[in-house]
C-alpha cells in the first residue's frame, strides 16, 4: 500500500476499504448457481456464466452472488443455472445458451417472474 | 460498477511478502487470465488476514474462504477447482479459523459503547477495517481544519476526564502541556494496567488498537509534540503485538511520521514495556521506567505538564482516554457531552468480576447507578444469594455495602463515598465474603506493590497487613481497630505516589461500613462469613455422618479418626482447617462453626 498524503486519499481508501468490505459481507439476496462440472463446461456453462455476469454488470444489480457448483446428475440438462431469491424456493433453469441467461436474469431476477419453459420438468 | 463474482484478497503484510506473495499475486492474475477468469475475478491487496505464519495467505468473498501455505505452482489447480468450477481446495484451507471475540459478547441491555465501538467487530491487525469504520478521519479533520487551540477546546468542551482513574479534565491537561515551555514535547499512553481482574485496556488495545494511536496524533498535533510512547506491560503480549503492527501498518500509510497528510505536522510514537511493577502505573514511575530507570515515583509538582519525560514537558492520559478523543472529534463535544452526568460526561468500561452471574466487559454511561450494573447488566449474585459488598476502581478503591447501590456511578459519587472510578474495575462480594479477610487480600497486594521509596507506604503498609493478618488469625486485640484507623490516615495523607494514598482505601471502607465484622473478629473470636481460617472450625454432624471413612482417608495431617459406619471425630488440635474433608464428603455431613 501506498502512503496517503492528503485528507482526499484517506477519504478515497475509506471508500475503497468499504467496497472490500461489502464485496466480503453481502448477504446475498439473490443467489444464482451455475453447474460448472466437466458436463456443464462442456456444453456451454461458461458462456451462461459470462451473460449472466454481464447483466448483473448492466443492470447494476446489487446484493448478489454468482457461484459455481458441480455436476447434480443431470448432464442432459446442462447447462444448469438455479436461481434462489430471497426465501422463495429454488427455481432450477435447464439448457441455458447465453440468450435463454439474459432472458433469466430481465425476466427472473429482475422482473420478478419465473420462465416455466425453461425450467427442467421435476 | 464493474461487477466482479468473486474477491479475492491476497495478504501483502511484510511475513506474507517475504514468503512470496507478490509472486502469488502475479501468478493469480497470470492464471485468471490464461482461463479467462479475470473479468470475474478481482485480485486485491490486503494486509493481514492471519497470523501470516503460514504465508502467503489469501482469502476468497463470497465463500469467505481462507487457503494459505499456498505456492506459485499450485495456483494453476486453485483458480480451476475454486474459480472456475467452484470448489474448495481442502488441502490447502487454513487449519485454525479465526475465533471471534469471546471475551466481548454483543453489547448487554443498557451498554453504550463508544470505546469498546470496534472492539470484536473490526481486524485489529487491518488497518483498512478501522479506516472503513471512519478511522483517522478525525485525524483528518484536525490537521486540515482545526488549529491545536480549536482541539484543545473541543476536547474541554465535551468534559472528557482522565479514564485512569484520577479524572483529571484532560483538555485542561493538554492546555498545560501546550503552554508548558520547553522542546521537545512528548506524547505518553498509559497502557499498565495492573489491577487485578481488570482488563479493560488490554481488550482496546488488542481489539482496536489504531483508535488509541489516533487519539495520541491527535494529542500530539493539540500540544505540539513530536515523539510519543505507549507504555504497556510485558504481561500483555498480544497488545504489544496488535500496536507494533497497528504503528508499522499506520507508519506505511503515512499517518504517522513525517508531514503527516501533507500538513507539515510531524509525529511518530514506539511501544515501551513494562517488567510488570504494578506502581509503573503512576505516571512519574512509568516516567522514570521509560527514560531506563528505577520505576520509583517522584514529587509533584513540577506536573509531567511542565517536567516530564527527560524532563521535558510531556502529556500521559490513559489508554481509554485516547480511545475517546477521535469519536469526540469527529461527533462533536456536544454528543460526548449528551452522555453522562454534570461533572462525569461520556461512558466507562468497566470489568465486573466476583460473585454476578455475569463477568466481564461493559461499557455504560457514567451516571448509571450501581444497582443497574450489577442487577441489571451483571444479572445478578450467583447461587443466588445475597449482594453484600462492591468494590470498584481495582485494589485502591474502597468497598461500598447495598445502602450505596442506587448511588450513580461518577467521580464525585465514588470519590465522595469513600471509593474510586480508578481505572474500571468492579469486584462484587457476596454474602460469603468476610470483608476482614477482603481488606487483608488487597493490603497483601499494595503491601508487596509499594515500590519502597517512601516511608509510610513501604513501612505503614505492613504495619497494617500484620495487624490484619493477626485478626484473621483470631489474635486480634483491643485498640487493632483504632490503630489501623489512624496508620490509614496518617499513609494516605503523607504518601508520595497515589499507590500509597490509595492504599488504605479498602480498610478504611471496610472499617466504615462493616466494622461489626472487624469486632466479631477481636472480641468475639468468630468469623461472621466463616472464612478466616483462624476463627472457623470443622465437625462432623452425628445424625448425617455414615462412616464412610472418605473424609479420614483424605485428610491430609490425619486429624479424623473413628471406625467404618461408626460416626467420625475430627480433632480440633490437629486439624488445620483447609476443607478437604467438607470438600469430599457424599453427605455434607462436616459443618463449619
Amino acid at each position: 500500500m501506498a502512503g496517503i498524503k492528503s485528507l482526499e486519499e484517506l477519504k478515497r481508501l475509506k471508500e475503497e476499504a468499504l467496497a472490500k468490505r461489502q464485496a466480503r459481507t453481502t448477504t446475498g439476496g439473490i443467489q444464482i448457481t451455475v453447474g460448472m462440472g466437466t458436463c456443464g463446461i462442456a456444453a456451454g456453462a461458461r458462456e451462461a456464466m459470462k451473460a449472466i455476469l454481464a447483466v448483473t454488470e448492466e443492470e447494476g444489480l446489487s446484493d448478489i452472488i454468482v457461484r459455481q457448483t458441480g455436476c447434480i446428475g443431470l448432464c442432459e440438462w446442462e447447462p444448469i443455472v438455479e436461481v434462489e431469491i430471497g426465501d422463495q424456493p429454488k427455481v432450477t433453469y435447464g439448457k441455458v445458451t447465453p440468450e435463454r441467461a439474459r432472458q433469466i436474469m430481465k425476466e427472473h431476477v429482475i422482473g420478478g417472474k419465473e420462465i416455466p419453459e425453461f425450467k427442467i420438468p421435476a | 460498477m464493474k461487477f466482479y463474482r468473486s474477491h479475492v484478497l491476497v495478504c501483502v503484510d511484510p511475513e506474507c511478502l517475504a514468503k512470496g506473495a507478490h509472486d502469488i499475486l502475479d501468478g493469480l492474475q497470470d492464471e485468471l487470465v490464461y482461463q479467462g477468469l479475470i473479468d470475474e475475478v478481482q485480485v486485491l491487496e490486503t494486509s493481514r488476514i492471519g497470523g501470516c505464519a503460514n504465508g502467503p495467505e489469501i482469502v476468497v468473498y463470497p465463500e469467505g474462504v481462507h487457503y494459505v501455505g499456498l505456492s506459485v505452482d499450485q495456483l494453476p489447480f486453485l483458480v480451476e477447482e475454486h474459480f472456475l468450477k467452484g470448489r474448495v481446495v481442502e488441502s490447502l484451507l487454513a487449519k485454525e479459523v479465526k475465533r471471534a471475540d469471546e471475551e466481548l459478547g454483543p453489547p448487554k441491555p443498557k451498554e453504550v459503547r463508544v470505546v469498546l465501538r470496534n472492539c470484536g467487530k473490526i481486524d485489529p491487525e487491518n488497518i483498512e477495517d478501522y479506516i472503513a469504520e471512519d478511522g483517522y478521519q478525525a485525524l483528518g479533520k484536525v490537521l486540515s481544519e482545526m488549529t491545536p487551540e480549536q482541539v484543545i477546546e473541543e476536547v474541554l468542551a465535551s468534559g472528557l476526564r482522565g479514564r485512569g482513574g484520577a479524572g483529571f479534565p484532560t483538555g485542561r491537561k493538554w492546555q498545560f502541556c501546550r503552554s508548558a515551555p520547553g522542546s521537545p514535547k512528548y506524547i505518553i499512553c498509559n497502557a499498565d494496567e495492573g489491577d487485578p481482574g481488570a482488563f479493560m485496556n488490554r481488550r482496546v488495545l488488542e481489539g482496536d488498537p489504531h483508535s488509541v494511536i489516533e487519539g495520541m496524533i491527535i494529542a500530539a498535533y493539540a500540544i505540539g509534540a513530536s515523539r510519543g510512547y505507549i507504555y504497556c506491560r510485558a504481561e500483555y503480549p498480544v497488545a504489544v503485538r496488535t500496536l507494533n503492527i497497528a504503528i508499522k501498518q499506520a507508519r506505511n500509510l503515512g499517518l504517522l511520521g513525517d508531514d503527516i497528510l501533507g500538513s507539515g505536522f510531524s509525529f511518530d510514537l514506539e511501544v515501551r514495556m513494562g517488567a510488570g511493577a504494578f506502581v509503573c502505573g503512576e505516571e512519574t514511575a512509568l516516567m522514570a521506567s521509560i527514560e531506563g530507570k528505577r520505576g520509583e515515583p517522584r514529587p509533584r509538582p513540577p506536573f509531567p505538564a511542565v517536567k516530564g519525560l527527560w524532563g521535558k514537558p510531556t502529556n500521559i492520559n490513559n489508554v481509554e482516554t485516547y480511545a475517546n478523543v477521535p469519536q469526540i472529534i469527529l461527533k462533536g463535544a456536544q454528543w460526548f457531552a449528551s452522555m453522562g452526568t454534570e461533572k462525569s460526561k461520556g461512558t466507562k468500561t468497566f470489568a465486573i468480576a466476583g460473585d454476578v452471574n455475569n463477568t466481564g466487559l461493559i461499557e455504560v454511561p457514567l451516571g448509571i447507578t450501581l444497582r443497574e450494573v450489577i442487577f441489571d447488566i451483571g444479572e445478578g449474585i450467583k447461587g443466588g444469594k445475597k449482594f453484600k459488598a462492591v468494590q470498584t476502581g481495582g485494589p485502591m478503591g474502597g468497598c461500598l455495602p447495598e445502602q450505596y447501590l442506587d448511588m450513580p456511578v461518577d467521580y464525585e459519587s465514588l470519590t465522595a463515598a469513600g471509593s474510586i472510578m480508578g481505572s474500571g474495575g468492579m469486584i462484587v462480594m457476596d454474602e460469603d465474603t468476610c470483608m476482614v479477610d477482603i481488606a487483608r487480600f488487597f493490603m497483601e497486594f499494595t503491601q508487596d506493590e509499594s515500590c519502597g521509596k517512601c516511608t509510610p507506604c513501604r513501612v505503614g503498609t505492613r504495619r497494617i497487613l500484620e495487624i490484619l493478618e493477626r485478626i484473621c488469625d483470631g489474635h486480634g486485640k483491643d485498640g487493632d481497630i483504632e490503630t489501623l484507623e489512624m496508620l490509614c490516615q496518617q499513609i494516605k495523607a503523607t504518601s508520595l505516589c497515589g499507590l500509597g494514598q490509595g492504599a488504605p482505601n479498602p480498610v478504611e471502607s471496610t472499617l466504615k461500613h462493616f466494622r461489626h465484622e472487624y469486632e466479631a473478629h477481636i472480641y468475639e473470636k468468630r468469623c461472621p462469613a466463616k472464612v478466616c481460617r483462624g476463627l472457623i472450625h470443622y465437625r462432623i454432624s452425628d445424625n448425617v455422618c455414615t462412616g464412610c471413612m472418605v473424609c479420614a482417608r483424605n485428610c491430609p495431617v490425619e486429624a479424623i479418626s473413628g471406625e467404618r459406619r461408626q460416626v467420625h471425630y475430627i480433632d480440633p488440635d490437629i486439624c488445620i482447617r483447609c476443607g478437604i474433608c467438607q470438600q469430599v464428603c457424599n453427605f455434607n455431613a462436616v459443618e463449619v462453626y
